[in-house]
């Protein structure tokens, strides 16, 4: 089936619902991040109250997510749902997709139920700039492919900036696969812009020399040498479903060259007064040992909190209702 | 089709040296002679081609026409008037069809097709191994009595080394060429694009330049040890042409071809300023490289390590190509604009003359044959009547309706060039004139 072409919105102007897209944190600005990190601070009260809104009443929020998720796909509906929102699944398993309806065709067909904004996740890098420029609802970016995850990025940086007070001038370093991570991308440039000195680390196959050009940062194979000076580490999952075949030789090889324990913490820091992220699921004793995860410092469960947060904000601005 | 005449152009023909103002006469589709004008010719067909050029019509030994099986990207018509609308003569096409160009039938099928046409002469090259399956050897004598002019597994290489040396053994004997594409697709896994600076910042999958390198290599050395000759497609990387200098150094019968997109893109290309997003029209194997490798294979050229330029043309209809940048399929248009492209780049700027393009887009590309392309590419007397007319001062802006093909995915739509081709003649029949 042919379908009609729906015209696209033109960069730079607004929808019918005057929402904004969020397509990757490359080239955001202090202020518009700050701005959000605001917003998500009151929904952070209203999340700790058990309270709900009804900001976006009458507004329809589509999850399209074509890669598995459920960790962010049930954050972005508790997100919706406690603004008032309606938010439905689309499950592409079951849909058209797996009939061969080409991904343009699909998010039109979701776009022309009365749509205004659409969570979307796709394998694939530029997916969804791609999804945006065939729909009329705006696009929230929930991850695409090895390139943005904007809204994790916002979290990380929300929860850096409450439990330290401020993200600028402080030390970041990210530790793990950040070739092949879009959670690594998207936080060195929102880091970056609120201030942050962002150093990458890894194995050569996760952390290559490329990268130093690709998004200017400072590059270690080594970690001690790359936590040396962090005020916070933030670990990366290491991502086994993305990659063909192996990126590092398996066993306990990776937890023994990068795997973080309150012992290393020292590393960073001789007081050991160091905060530890993960972006999860974790690979328990992997990233992260056991120990580690039950310490004080490591902030995994203060993260998923401030993520329901940061996608109340941002599903707002994307529905054109922020406060 | 009895006799033409194209009278008063700037005949540029590298093959014979030429270089000035003379009259072409064609008979009976072949070229009978080129000087001094000759007056009238009863009955003949005159072109008055003052102020143009009137050079050896090109000549491509790499396109991919798709049919039979990708009729709804292209089709052996369709990729023929792309081919004289690029000012092209002779296209040679790729066997990776849907069924594979394996067999005399399909062989036979696409001359016909072609001869059907009456457009620029599709010539099938057939396949190293049945189906491309890198295993079973085609019957390569029958594929040439047929009408094949050289061998290749272009799209999927022979991966195992020991079946591309049998092959080799085999097409050696008979005297022919094999066109290969060298990729270790072990080396490629899921990239997309070339690794490198953008693919990082892209997050996009990346293809390192050891896939390409590390075959080139291979092969160059099965090469030398078999005798048989080998013509590398599409080099990309400037590992790659240090490996084929090497070969050459070394004696070995090897040569190289260059696309006109892998000497004027890099993978900056890839991020489309003008949309604010990845584009797929620089989507193709190999991938756009690093400005180094795009100056390596300027120089490679220059120096005669790589011997010719094929286009690569690679046609991929809009509802293929518009999807998202993993999942799009690779290759562009290259016949309708290759000419335009290159003069633009490197002789409008002065870098080249006007015959050192020529040249590399005729008889190098002919000689890459052998004796099958022994009358192409040349205006000496006895050749194939090919000519094309440029007008090396007509200001010109690409559009879609303006391709030949049947697909739209070139890169360079829209964009502005000082010099096109305005007439294609082939086998002494005008098939293709821009008044």
């Amino acid at each position: 089936m042919r379908l009609r072409y729906i015209p696209p919105r033109m960069p730079g102007t607004t929808s019918q619902s005057a929402g904004r897209s969020l397509l990757a944190c490359e080239g955001m600005s202090k202020a518009e991040i700050e701005s959000i990190l605001d917003a998500a601070e009151k929904y952070r009260a209203m999340i700790d109250r058990r309270e709900q809104s009804d900001l976006l009443r009458g507004k329809t929020v589509v999850n399209a997510f074509f890669e598995h998720s459920t960790r962010t796909r049930t954050s972005f509906e508790m997100a919706a749902k406690r603004l008032g929102a309606m938010a439905v699944n689309f499950d592409p398993g079951l849909s058209s997709t797996a009939k061969g309806e080409t991904l343009a065709d699909t998010v039109r067909t979701l776009d022309a139920m009365g749509v205004d904004s659409m969570v979307v996740r796709h394998a694939s890098g530029g997916s969804a700039a791609f999804v945006a420029r065939h729909v009329r609802a705006t696009v929230v970016n929930a991850g695409d492919g090895r390139h943005e995850h904007p809204t994790q990025a916002l979290l990380d940086a929300m929860t850096i900036r409450r439990a330290l007070g401020t993200v600028e001038k402080k030390r970041v370093a990210i530790v793990g696969d950040v070739l092949h991570s879009r959670v690594a991308r998207s936080n060195v440039h929102t880091l970056r812009a609120l201030g942050a000195e962002v150093v990458l680390v890894g194995p050569r196959s996760m952390a290559p020399t490329d990268l130093k050009s690709a998004i200017s940062s400072k590059i270690f194979n080594d970690l001690r040498e790359g936590i040396a000076g962090a005020d916070v580490i933030m670990t990366l999952r290491i991502q086994l479903e993305r990659h063909a075949r192996a990126q590092f030789p398996g066993g306990g090889e990776y937890a023994r060259l990068f795997g973080i324990t309150p012992a290393r913490l020292e590393w960073a820091k001789k007081d050991g007064k160091v905060l530890v992220m993960h972006p999860g699921p974790c690979n328990r004793g992997v990233e992260v040992s056991r120990e580690m995860l039950n310490d004080e410092r490591c902030l995994m469960l203060e993260q998923v909190a401030n993520g329901v947060a940061v996608r109340m904000a941002v599903l707002a601005r994307a529905c054109g209702a922020e406060q | 089709m009895s006799t033409i005449v194209i009278k008063g152009a700037h005949v540029i023909d590298p093959s014979q040296g030429i270089d000035g103002i003379a009259d072409i006469v064609i008979e009976r589709g072949v070229v009978k002679s080129v000087g001094e004008p000759t007056g009238a010719h009863a009955g003949a067909e005159v072109i008055d081609a003052k102020g143009l050029i009137a050079a050896p019509a090109f000549v491509e030994v790499h396109a991919h026409t798709r049919e039979p099986g990708g009729e709804q990207s292209e089709t052996i018509a369709t990729g023929a008037r792309a081919g004289v609308v690029g000012g092209y003569g002779r296209v040679c096409c790729m066997p990776n069809t849907r069924p594979v160009c394996d067999s005399a039938m399909i062989v036979r099928y696409m001359c016909d097709r072609s001869a059907d046409a009456g457009l620029a002469r599709v010539h099938p090259i057939a396949a190293v191994t049945k189906g491309l399956s890198g295993a079973e050897l085609c019957e390569y004598s029958a594929l040439r009595d047929a009408g094949a002019v050289a061998f290749s597994d272009d799209g999927v290489p022979v991966a195992d080394a020991g079946v591309m040396r049998r092959a080799m053994q085999a097409i050696g004997a008979l005297g022919m060429v094999i066109m290969d594409h060298c990729e270790d697709m072990s080396l490629t896994a899921d990239g997309v694009m070339h690794e490198g600076a953008v693919s990082m910042r892209l997050g996009l999958p990346g293809i390192p330049r050891s896939s390409e390198a590390s075959v080139v290599a291979r092969d160059c050395m099965l090469s030398a040890e078999t005798g048989c000759r080998l013509h590398i497609c599409h080099v990309s990387t400037v590992t790659s042409v240090e490996a084929i200098r090497e070969w050459k150094k070394r004696g070995a019968p090897v040569t190289a071809e260059v696309s006109p997109h892998h000497l004027t893109l890099t993978d900056e290309r890839v991020w489309n300023e003008r949309t604010g997003e990845v584009d797929t029209h620089a989507k193709m194997k190999p991938p756009l490289c690093a400005e180094e490798d795009r100056l390596a294979l300027i120089e490679a050229l220059e120096d005669g390590t790589i011997d010719c330029i094929a286009t690569d043309h690679a046609p991929h209809a809009p509802a293929l190509k518009d999807n998202v940048f993993d999942a799009a399929p690779f290759g562009i248009l290259g016949l309708e604009s290759a000419f335009s492209v290159l003069h633009r780049e490197f002789v409008a700027s002065g870098k080249w003359s006007m015959a050192n393009l020529i040249e590399r887009m005729t008889i190098a590309s002919a000689r890459i044959l052998g004796e099958i392309g022994g009358g192409w590419g040349s205006l000496a007397a006895g050749c194939a009547g090919d000519v094309v007319l440029i007008d090396p001062e007509r200001a010109w802006t690409l559009t879609v309706a303006g391709l030949g093909s049947k697909s739209e995915n070139s890169p360079w739509v829209g964009e502005r060039f000082g010099a096109r081709v305005v007439g294609t003649i082939v086998g002494g029949r005008v098939v293709h004139r821009v008044h």
